[in-house]
């Protein structure tokens, strides 16, 4: 349903070129749940934005290609993109205080979403407002419709975000740090109503996070994001239990757990993220990972197959031609 | 003795309300604890629930609304706080803003040396602050540059070397670690037990992450709306936890593991944390709970031993 293929981006700021993404490409099947993990900076949210069309100057797409059910995304324009923004692809953001405009009713902004993608009249549009707000769980709708953003609590604001990206039956729903704001209580009740949202619609849906707890618990397929490349891709069971990419392996190992040895140290991963204004010519995690073999420095590893689902850009892959490699 | 015992403490900060009706926030409302030197107590609980509050009142950056703090036998008031604070220590949350963007890193570390006049020539403050920032891992290098050249997890790095510069026994990490990357956290979680280890310091370790303050901590505390309402060993929390919150906070926890997800059956609580404003009659957690009862509602629980040094408040608790 969405492919992106090989898409380049790049913020071009007085210090120079910012290279935030490096050829990602990403398919998402109807239904379907994939979760982009990576640090900051490592172009999660970004790509998020040019799926959405909301890339913003400095920022520009060098090449690539991104397909949403037949349209192309790049070359649309403005007008036609704010029709499919909002209908067929919708979005939750990571803060839900100031993703909603204080100065209008929570109905006021539910409704104007509704008249604005569907023909629904007002009266309709208020109705199945109603009903959304419900169908989030959030108790009396009736009254919450007429209530601003600051009556509301942290977790009641999500939902109220939810609703409003679920209003109009969206195809693809964008999800980017939905609950990183939230306290953990809140979090698993907002990870449970998108558990049984999901099942009710078949929508596909983007969760962006850093958290590898989340991706277990709701996502299908997992993304490893790092300086701008996918360093890994599988499904939920392959990423966790093959890990293949030492990238991913660290982040895995650096979390506390809450089941864990607590006598020895943790292992983080050593040094710091890479600089995106001066990219290494070789693997972005060279610098940091414990295995750096030559090539590492040098060549940036393709992508390697595993399985049908799993892959890998690690020139580590190749190790049973290892000597070939440095001949 | 214990190094720290603090009775009875309170914090109520006035919003809101007029001169006939004012209204407090309940932000710590009672709270007991001590801790032994060279231990780490943890303070776990959500957003709101008081647990930086307390941190604060202990270094009386915070006047207490009633209660004693007693640190190694000295009463801590605002009077005997100066003398003291050469002793006591604070790392906050956010290292972006928790550093002056103007001083430069060496500057930002020496500054608790100027202030308390530890040191009496300029060479051996500026000697002093070089070994602060090395025992955290940063270099001479770094000492003429400012901190927006820093990345966060170095950033942290700083403000944990001008804690450490008057050489204090005591420091309080207010979420040291929750504005960081997951691999930076590691990176200086470590560096805080290697330097527990090395200079024999004690930590009240504040934060949200139940996993960290378990790795971090010998003892864990579980807040929840201004009250302490579990104290174990930190073995004993994620094993035994015993207070109805204490178990839903840790089944609400996502676990890295797709096959622990699947199996696992979450304790929903319904609802919100309720206001500190206006907080729950008798137990301040039964609006929450399932295991509710109407004693609940009469009767406030009280802190008592479940086993040997675990305390929990729960009417129905064995």
């Amino acid at each position: 349903m969405l492919s992106i293929n090989d898409l380049h981006f790049s913020f071009f700021t007085p210090a120079g070129e910012v290279r935030a993404l490096n050829g990602v490409s990403l398919d998402v099947a109807s239904g379907e749940v994939v979760g982009i993990v990576g640090e900051s900076g490592s172009g999660k949210s970004v790509t998020a934005s040019v799926i959405t069309g909301l890339t913003q100057a400095p920022g520009r797409v060098k090449s690539g290609e991104v397909m949403f059910n037949e349209i192309d995304i790049l070359s649309t324009g403005e007008k036609a993109m704010q029709k499919i923004r909002g209908g067929e692809i919708s979005m939750i953001f990571q803060d839900p205080m100031t993703s909603l405009n204080p100065v209008f009713t929570i109905g006021n902004q539910l409704i104007e979403a509704i008249l604005l993608h569907t023909d629904k009249n007002h009266k309709e549009a208020r109705a199945h407002a109603i009903h959304m707000m419900s169908q989030v769980g959030i108790p009396n709708p009736e009254i919450r419709m007429k209530q601003y953003s600051h009556e509301l609590s942290g977790g009641m604001r999500q939902r109220v975000m939810i609703a409003m990206a679920l209003s109009c039956e969206p195809k693809l729903l964008i999800a980017d740090e939905p609950t990183t704001a939230l306290d953990v209580t809140v979090q698993a009740q907002i990870l449970d109503l998108m558990k049984t949202l999901r099942s009710e619609t078949d929508a596909a849906v983007i969760l962006i996070t850093h958290d590898l707890g989340i991706v277990a618990d709701i996502c299908d397929t997992v993304v490893v994001m790092y300086a701008g490349t996918v360093v890994e891709r599988g499904t939920v069971d392959e990423i966790y239990d093959n890990t293949a990419h030492p990238y991913t392996r660290g982040l895995l190992d650096c979390l506390p757990r809450l089941d864990g040895d607590t006598d020895s140290p943790l292992e983080p991963i050593e040094g710091l993220p890479v600089d995106l204004l001066n990219m290494p010519p070789g693997c972005p995690f060279a610098s940091r990972c414990k295995h750096t073999m030559n090539i590492c420095l040098t060549t940036p590893s393709p992508e390697f197959e595993l399985s049908e689902s799993h892959t890998s850009r690690c020139w580590l892959h190749t190790a049973s031609r290892k000597a070939e490699v440095r001949a | 003795m214990s190094l720290l015992t603090v009775s009875n403490l309170k914090k109520y900060f006035p919003v809101q309300g007029n001169m006939w009706n004012r209204k407090q926030v309940k932000a710590v409302d009672g709270i007991d604890l001590t801790i032994e030197r060279g231990e780490t107590l943890g303070l776990v609980g959500e957003s709101g629930c008081g647990k930086s509050t307390v941190g604060r009142v202990i270094l009386h950056l915070h006047e207490p609304t009633d209660g004693e703090i007693v640190y190694d036998g000295i009463n801590v008031t605002s009077s005997s706080i100066k003398n003291l604070r050469n002793r006591m220590q604070i790392v906050f949350q956010d290292p972006y803003s928790s550093l002056n963007p103007r001083m430069t890193v060496g500057d930002v570390v020496g500054e608790p040396l100027d202030i308390q006049n530890t040191c009496q020539t300029r060479a051996e403050r500026d000697e002093r602050v070089l070994e602060q920032l090395l025992l955290v891992g940063l270099n001479t290098d770094h000492l003429t540059r400012y901190p927006h050249e820093f990345s966060g997890g170095q950033r942290q790095r700083i403000s944990i070397a001008r804690a450490l510069a008057v050489k204090p026994e005591f420091i309080v990490c207010d979420e040291p670690v929750s504005a960081l990357d997951v691999s930076i956290q590691a990176q200086v979680i470590n560096t805080l037990i290697e330097l527990q280890d090395r200079l024999s310091l004690t930590y009240l370790f504040i934060a949200h992450n139940l996993a960290v303050v378990r790795h971090i901590s010998d003892r864990i505390g579980v807040m929840y709306l201004g009250k302490l309402v579990e104290v174990c060993e930190a073995k004993d929390l994620y094993l035994h936890p015993c207070h109805p919150y204490t178990q839903a906070l840790l089944s609400a926890i996502p676990l890295p593991d797709p096959k622990a997800a699947k199996g696992s059956n979450r304790i929903l609580l319904q609802g919100d944390v309720p206001s500190p404003i206006d907080p729950p009659s008798g137990c301040r957690f039964r609006t929450r709970c399932q295991k509710m009862k109407p004693v609940c509602a009469e009767e406030e629980p009280v802190l008592k031993e479940v086993a040997p040094g675990h305390i929990c408040a729960c009417h129905f608790c064995e």
